[in-house]
């Protein structure tokens, strides 16, 4: 019933429509702000999708994974290591363990050091990745372990910076929401202002109709349509400018790291399509509650 | 059809109308006279719902218009034509597109009303004029668009508040006509005016009550009309 009613509401009726003045600075506010609205809740939705994906990425790939730093001197550091290793292959939930090779570490150690590093002539402690497997790693009963049998084994499960970052990501996930939702608070209060304005300004045409035999529904339904679509199509512009401005941002890569990550990716593509939609939803809601309010104060 | 029983109106701490009782049976012709501020505008406002009584009780139809929520007061004046003095129209929509309006509103504008339309505004003879914006038509012409727009829903009561205030003595008389005839059609018809002479022109074409309003209240005007 409800939806049925909403769709009278909405169809095109243009000899009803024309009741109201096609022109006034409500109209150009309207598919201003909506427009705006639509421009900026597309960055916002990009943000938060990008955040999401961000914080899934790291939560994924660094849980699943752990590091043995030895810190023995260089005469020990192999038998340390290989003693490390032996306990790691004897422990549940270590699906592999692994000695990272000297031009591994050099790699890791090239950003900040150059390529050319002699790294047998520095303190560089010995690495050893671990993935983890079933049933997951016991990290206290490890550490424990290695303390007794590896005194220089230090091990690192990512967890000291993994989940600052991840709660960052998430942070900025429902900063994303939050904006969209404020997005459309504000659409709804610049919508309801304009249309308020609109039925003052157009208080002699009600009374008009009033007069003639109009009902409350056929008055509010020619305001609601003409607030509704014009916030659509101001909507449609302001994602498609939204949309064109997420393709103008660079590509993401490793290089440029998380902000040239901000954007739309595979399905994610589809979702703006939903902003101009929201947008007429907030429209239509926000000018059919100004025009009952404001037809019941004129009664 | 409208009765009014006992009905007094105040507005802003004055009374405007006292104990007014009035009964408008169907195809009666009243006239409504007084001076200038002596409320017969109010009255007229009363029996189509615009204003509510302070004390007393109004039924059109049968029904109580103080019990009427909004779209039931819609229905109702879509059964009650009002012809207004200032004869607001959109100024925006052509002469035909305001005529037509109660039409629109009514959901009735696709019952083939362009014939019906045409033929309205020629008996009213704005034929030529369909077109025409609001702005653009004179005194007499705004008079009778008024009368076409309050009409064509064929409504069962016809009330006319000084119709013939702003157009000289041959339009007044065209007018009066226009609603004689639609007495004779069947109408309730009543106008509120202070033209004397009108009501004497017309008496002679039409048998009418003429009920004049003084001192706050209503009463049968006397010989001398």
């Amino acid at each position: 019933m409800i939806g049925q009613d909403i769709r009278t509401l909405l169809r095109r009726d243009t000899r009803a429509d024309r009741v109201v003045p096609p022109t006034g600075f409500t109209a150009h506010l309207t598919l201003f702000v909506s427009g705006a609205m639509a421009f900026l809740a597309v960055f916002a939705l990009a943000l938060s999708l990008a955040a999401g994906r961000l914080a899934d990425r790291w939560a994924s790939e660094l849980a699943g994974a752990a590091t043995l730093r030895i810190n023995a001197p260089v005469e020990q550091r192999a038998a340390q290591t290989q003693a490390a290793l032996e306990v790691l292959k004897q422990t549940p939930g270590v699906a592999s363990a692994r000695a990272l090779s000297a031009e591994e570490q050099a790699a890791l150690l090239a950003p900040w050091f150059g390529p050319d590093l002699p790294l047998d002539t520095l303190p560089v402690p010995q690495l050893i990745e671990i993935i983890e497997g079933e049933p997951g790693l016991d990290t206290m009963g490890l550490r424990l372990r290695l303390a007794a049998e590896v005194p220089g084994a230090v091990l690192d499960d990512h967890s000291r910076w993994r989940e600052p970052l991840v709660d960052a990501a998430h942070s900025l996930r429902r900063l994303g929401w939050i904006s969209i939702l404020l997005i459309g608070g504000a659409t709804a209060a610049m919508i309801t202002l304009a249309a308020n304005a609109s039925l003052a300004a157009n208080a002699q045409i009600i009374e008009v109709l009033r007069q003639v035999g109009a009902r409350d529904r056929f008055i509010a339904g020619a305001f609601v349509r003409r607030f509704t679509w014009r916030a659509f199509f101001g909507a449609v512009v302001g994602t498609i400018l939204g949309l064109t401005g997420v393709l103008l941002l660079p590509e993401a890569s490793d290089a440029g790291g998380f902000l040239t990550g901000l954007g739309f990716q595979g399905a994610d593509w589809v979702l703006p399509a939903v902003i101009p939609v929201l947008g007429a939803a907030v429209a239509f809601a926000a000018t059919w509650s100004a025009a009952r309010r404001k037809l019941k104060e004129l009664s | 059809m409208i009765e009014l029983e006992n009905v007094s109106y105040s507005y802003g701490g004055g009374e405007l109308l006292r104990d007014v009782s009035l009964q408008l049976q169907p195809g009666s012709f009243h006239f409504l006279t007084g001076p200038s501020g002596a409320g017969k505008t109010t009255l007229l406002k009363l029996c189509y719902g615009a204003l509510l009584a302070t004390s007393g009780r109004i039924a059109a139809f049968g029904e109580d218009i103080a019990r009427l929520d909004r779209d039931q007061m819609a229905l109702l004046r879509r059964r009650i034509g009002v012809v207004h003095q200032d004869c607001r129209f959109l100024d925006h929509m052509t002469l035909a597109e305001n005529v037509a309006l109660p039409l629109m509103v009514s959901g009735r504008a696709d019952e083939s009303h362009g014939a019906d339309l045409a033929e309205l505004l020629t008996w009213v003879g704005l034929g030529s004029r369909m077109d025409a914006l609001p702005p653009e038509l004179s005194g007499g012409e705004r008079q009778r668009a008024a009368l076409a727009r309050a009409v064509i829903l064929s409504p069962d009561v016809v009330l006319a508040d000084e119709p013939t205030g702003n157009v000289d003595w041959e339009m007044s008389q065209r007018l009066m006509q226009l609603l004689i005839e639609l007495n004779r059609m069947g109408k309730t018809v009543v106008i509120a005016t202070h033209d004397l002479s009108l009501i004497r022109a017309a008496k002679s074409h039409v048998q009418a009550r003429v009920l004049r309003i003084s001192q706050r209240r209503l009463h049968l005007a006397g010989a001398d009309l």
